[in-house]
């Protein structure tokens, strides 16, 4: 077995019993890197001294016999909108290009704190803008499986640098589908936790009421080793839950105990609407389930087909105020044609911005504006309830709801870049679960006809992120797609 | 056609976002918004009387700490990023005019 086939929970244990050493792993990362990464393009930034003196650090805690954390000596990648104080925080933004954050983000020092090495920051839509990456206004990511495709979006880099293993596991970032969706794109494991579960103190915020981090990682036994050095409460985040409210559990004890009695609701409408390849496969997975004795039961959403309307009065609200802070005067681009302090702003805006993000600060600020507020944003925010609604009754019939991540496999570059809306729809199957605050893990199921990899999404109802991993890893156990790695 | 943003509206949310826009992009922006605000407006399909608006998925309340000094950023980390700093002040062109006539 080379370095590059370890999972990270196996590359861990490999360093934390020494029979590898984790500057040798960091080391072979980066020639890796050095080969493959001028084709992906997904990192924004790389840290390759600072990762190799972690590696160091690891190494001389193992060799002294003293005990390593989860992630001891693994090299792990951080989507570009966390906060580190190593390197700039960029948010893939020209607004932002310079920024370097004064200190590192909940996440970033859970990692730490695990012994993990930060390989770098992956690119992204701008400001988690988008469902391609394209939206990029720093650098283009492409789909390691097929260099024409995008790699999904907003966390394209993280997604693609796990896929082409330029790292072992990576955080992303999920408003709407942005961990899942690309996940799904580029054939690795993506799980958004449940709103609250992971601190977003030092996340850029994008939409507050949605954002939540979660990892990327080869299999489903990473993503609840990731998740469990990520989880947990944080006072700096006065959203994030208290041990109280919602234990965090070691998410990999019972892993591969299947839930006794498992019931999956499935919207027969859902899988129907998704391409002919993507069909074919959910209907498979719902096969291997089945043989498993689980019971398949039909369920009704009606208002969730209302998601992708909802999502883009109540993120683009959120995002107009949450992006009013970049004003060129505290931190950030500043113009050098403003002359008073409205241009200041204005000018430095036009120029800092790119235009998915001019686009969604507008929308926003109009729903919000007086005339138009009960119109858009009162009428989505009581639509998002009735979508909550719709979960929680399929949650009193089953454990979980299962259909597909995307409607299509990974598209072509510049297919949709020049209608907005149709980009928007790329987002039709994970947008409600951020609206419901429920988590929900995108998982390898297959390939479609040109090789690309489909992915199979799973929701439960919040807080039980240690029953959906378990469910998760029933499919895994009796599959190989996550085991398959694109050429090169 | 309903809904439709025209370019003075896109002109005066424009200015409320402080984004200055080039006549093209105002053409483009219109165009955008209009589509997309036509698609949002399938939300008034549904009934939603007596429906609770939910601006939030988790019981959230309000969190208290007590009120105590303690350490923050120091001046100079706050000031790395400033695109202009005058000591320890950021710097910014003047905001109120002078009476000079400029």
């Amino acid at each position: 077995m080379t370095m590059d086939e370890f999972t990270a929970r196996q590359l861990r244990d490999e360093i934390a019993a020494g029979r590898l050493k984790s500057v040798d792993v960091v080391q072979s990362l980066f020639a890796r890197i050095d080969r493959v990464e001028p084709v992906v393009g997904a990192y924004l930034s790389l840290f390759k001294n600072e990762a190799l003196a972690a590696a160091e650090e690891v190494d001389r805690k193992v060799a002294r016999g003293g005990a390593v954390g989860l992630l001891a000596g693994v090299p792990v990648a951080i989507k570009d909108n966390m906060c580190t104080q190593v390197g700039a925080t960029t948010c893939a933004s020209k607004i932002l290009a310079n920024f370097h954050s004064p200190y590192d983000a909940h996440v970033v020092e859970r990692l730490k704190a695990a012994d993990a090495v930060i390989v770098g920051k992956t690119n992204m839509d701008e400001f988690a803008m988008g469902s391609s990456t394209e939206n990029s206004g720093l650098k283009q990511t492409v789909n390691p499986w097929d260099a024409a495709r995008v790699p999904g979006g907003s966390s394209g880099g993280s997604a693609a640098a796990t896929a082409a293993r330029l790292c072992y596991a990576a955080l992303g970032s999920d408003t709407g589908g942005s961990i899942r969706q690309p996940a799904a794109f580029c054939g690795v494991v993506g799980l958004k936790p449940t709103y609250g579960r992971v601190s977003r103190y030092g996340l850029v915020a994008y939409g507050s009421s949605l954002d939540q981090i979660g990892p990327l990682t080869v299999d489903v036994a990473d993503a609840a080793l990731m998740l469990g050095v990520i989880a947990g409460h944080d006072p700096r985040d006065s959203t994030s839950v208290d041990e109280r409210t919602a234990p965090v559990c070691d998410y990999l004890a019972r892993l591969d105990e299947p839930p006794a009695g498992l019931r999956i609701a499935i919207v027969p409408e859902f899988n129907a609407a998704a391409d002919i390849d993507t069909r074919n496969a959910i209907d498979e997975a719902l096969e291997v389930y089945r043989r498993q004795g689980v019971e398949l039961i039909e369920v009704s959403m009606p208002n969730f087909q209302y998601a992708v309307a909802v999502y883009y009065v109540i993120a683009t609200a959120e995002a107009s105020s949450n992006l009013a802070r970049y004003d060129g005067v505290h931190y950030g681009h500043r113009s050098a044609e403003a002359c008073d302090l409205v241009e200041v702003y204005s000018k430095s805006r036009a120029e800092g911005f790119g235009d998915e993000v001019k686009r969604r600060i507008m929308l926003g600020t109009f729903a919000l504006s007086s005339g138009y507020y009960d119109a858009y944003y009162l009428r989505a925010l009581k639509v998002r309830n009735l979508i909550r609604g719709d979960f929680m009754s399929a949650f009193e019939k089953a454990d979980c709801i299962v259909m597909p991540v995307s409607p299509t496999t990974a598209f072509k570059i510049g297919e949709k870049t020049a209608d907005p809306l149709q980009m928007y729809m790329a987002d039709i199957y994970t947008i409600a679960a951020n609206l419901s605050g429920v988590p929900g893990i995108s998982i390898p199921c297959g390939f479609d006809t040109r090789g690309l990899p489909i992915g199979l999404q799973i929701m439960t109802p919040a807080f039980t992120e240690e029953k959906l991993l378990r469910i998760g890893r029933m499919f895994e156990k009796h599959t190989e797609w996550h085991k398959r790695k694109p050429e090169a | 056609m309903a809904g439709r943003i025209d370019e003075a509206q896109v002109r005066h949310v424009a200015k409320l976002s402080r984004l200055e826009l080039t006549d093209q992009e105002v053409a483009m922006f219109s165009t955008d918004l209009s589509a997309i605000v036509e698609y949002i407006e399938k939300l008034n399909e549904l009934d939603t009387t007596g429906v609770e608006p939910l601006a939030h998925c988790l019981p959230i309340h309000n969190v208290f700490r007590p009120d105590e000094i303690k350490p923050s950023l120091d001046t100079e980390a706050a000031l790395a990023n400033a695109p202009q700093r005058h000591d320890e002040y950021f710097k910014v062109p003047k905001i109120l005019d002078d009476g000079s006539g400029a």
